[in-house]
């Protein structure tokens, strides 16, 4: 079980968390691993505090929910609140900048990052903050490769967003390297 | 020979399983967490020559396929907790006009309209009995992807086989989650098709000729002329009332399934050859007491999982069988113990037996069945 990897990815429902999720659980299959994407989301079709839970393996996936995860990931403060603090103690925690991270929450790396407000304003569409965060979480915890990021993004998103959405992972490979 | 790897959601899987099984006809009324199969059906039954009918609700849902079934087509509906419940009795109307049928139900929380996007188990004896009288049941139950993909065609096939409903019980863990699932040619797969009488006058829609299991179906409406009702029949299919006829036609419905249990029983016995404890679960839920076997075995503790994969029948003999061998049955299910009665009413004192449940929409963690485990030793 030692080299599972669990990630969670939380935000506001119709933010692309749980597409981001599946977009990254792709890529692993991409690398040649076994994933599994679940998710949790109230009745409402929109806002709310939506989450997606990632496990990435060597080995098969008996338990398809994360326990303690390795890195959280929140867009929002609804979400950080409910779903970041939990993160393994040598685990990573990045959020969106507007975040004010909930007390006492231990982890080895903490990263506020400028994601929606780059989203809205270089990349010019807060749509994509989800393909900003995938930039982001790959450049900082290496979990898939860019490789098989990019593949998995491209066979995703809808025909004609090409361009955008390479210019939002761009944007979130930037981000990283200026925070490393 | 191509096979091709996809990341799906069971639901999807699901629906590309009815496909493959020749799924032509989709009909129901969305509810989650089941409405990606009724989604994705709109899609590609129409790209295939099938057809996609959202009807006005749950009742006509079942209704439409059962009529499409009987004209020929192999058909298809999905539900969760309150649809289940209103499609009840027309599950009784196929079951006793011999209408071969896949009725899907990812359960939620429930009773009533409860936790819409949550998973439960809580169905499990309505799936037995949620329909009035005496009937046979077949009632399947996967644990992943792949599986929700396989079972889905096996559902069809025994449908057809055994001219029967068949309810493929999934649930919002198996349902919603994605995994990995290589998907093979349909050359590969076996796919069983109804009988259906060569053409002739003396066609009785409900006799079933030597060495048959049920009656030839004739495509309604494609020359054959007969008659199909919810009240008990003689061969011809018209109305009934005597006795002996009713006694006849229950019997043969009964055992068409109880006598070809060991076609259709079909389980997962992990680890249990030198097992002194035992942990049965089903659907989801498996995968939390698969987890748990695995660390406790770690520990060196003799235990071992029995999986349903068919639920009713009830593999009877095969949990009687662990049942003379281990000292207790940990049953881990997301209701309060539906199944457990089932394995205490078959092992008759054999073992202990145990319930891990809850049916609060969270599903059970390795750790919390590991604790419930530990109790007995």
């Amino acid at each position: 079980m030692s080299d599972q990897l669990e990630l969670r990815l939380s935000g506001s429902g119709g933010q692309g968390l749980i597409t981001a999720g599946i977009i990254l659980a792709e890529a692993a299959i991409r690398d040649q691993k076994n994933a599994i994407q679940t998710q949790s989301y109230g009745p409402e079709a929109r806002g709310g505090a939506s989450k997606a839970e990632v496990i990435i393996s060597n080995e098969a996936i008996d338990f398809p929910k994360v326990t303690i995860p390795n890195m959280t990931f929140a867009l929002t403060q609804v979400a950080a609140n409910k779903y970041i603090s939990d993160v393994s103690k040598d685990g990573t925690v990045i959020v969106d900048d507007s975040i004010e991270l909930p007390e006492g929450i231990v982890a080895k790396h903490i990263y506020k990052l400028p994601i929606i407000e780059a989203a809205r304003n270089d990349v010019g569409k807060e749509i994509v903050a989800n393909i900003i965060a995938l930039g982001v979480i790959v450049e900082l915890t290496k979990i898939v490769t860019k490789e098989s990021l990019e593949a998995a993004i491209m066979a995703r998103i809808p025909k004609g967003t090409e361009t955008l959405n390479q210019m939002a992972l761009q944007k979130g490979y930037e981000l990283a390297n200026q925070s490393k | 020979m191509s096979k091709v790897i996809k990341f799906l959601q069971g639901n999807e899987a699901c629906v590309e399983g009815a496909l493959m099984a020749g799924m032509r006809f989709y009909s129901g009324y969305p509810i989650t967490p089941s409405t990606e199969i009724a989604e994705l059906s709109s899609e590609k039954l129409p790209k295939v020559g099938g057809k996609f009918i959202q009807m006005e609700d749950e009742i006509a849902g079942i209704a439409a396929a059962i009529g499409a079934s009987l004209t020929g087509k192999k058909a298809m509906t999905a539900t969760s907790g309150p649809g289940f419940s209103l499609k009840q009795e027309n599950i009784g109307y196929a079951t006793i006009a011999e209408i071969p049928l896949v009725v899907v139900n990812v359960q939620r929380g429930g009773p009533s309209t409860g936790l819409p996007t949550s998973p439960g188990q809580g169905d499990v004896m309505q799936a037995k009995w949620g329909t009035h009288g005496d009937h046979p049941v077949i009632c399947l139950t996967p644990d992943s992807v792949k599986e929700t993909f396989d079972l889905t065609i096996r559902a069809f096939n025994l449908a057809e086989k055994y001219r029967t409903p068949v309810i493929l019980l999934t649930d919002e863990i198996t349902g919603h989650m994605r995994e990995k699932i290589e998907i093979p040619d349909v050359s590969e797969l076996e796919i069983y098709n109804r009988i259906v009488p060569e053409a002739g006058d003396d066609y009785k829609a409900y006799h079933v000729d030597d060495g048959d299991i049920v009656p030839k179906m004739a495509p309604f409406g494609g020359g054959f002329r007969y008659h199909v009702t919810g009240l008990m029949h003689d061969e011809t299919g018209f109305p009934s009332n005597s006795t002996q006829n009713a006694d006849v036609l229950i019997k043969r419905l009964m055992g068409k399934i109880e006598d070809n249990k060991e076609d259709i029983i079909t389980y997962e016995a992990y680890e249990t050859e030198d097992a002194e404890y035992l942990i049965l679960s089903y659907g989801g839920t498996a995968r939390t007491a698969k987890a748990a076997v695995k660390k406790l075995r770690a520990e060196g503790i003799k235990v071992g999982l029995f999986r349903l994969i068919t639920v009713w029948p009830f593999p009877e003999e095969q949990v009687r069988a662990l049942s003379e061998q281990v000292k207790d049955i940990l049953v881990a299910e997301l209701n309060f113990g539906q199944i457990k009665l089932e394995v205490e009413r078959v092992v008759k004192g054999n073992a202990n037996v145990r319930l891990c449940g809850k049916a609060n929409g969270e599903i059970l963690t390795p750790e919390e069945l590991i604790k419930a485990f530990k109790e007995v030793l």
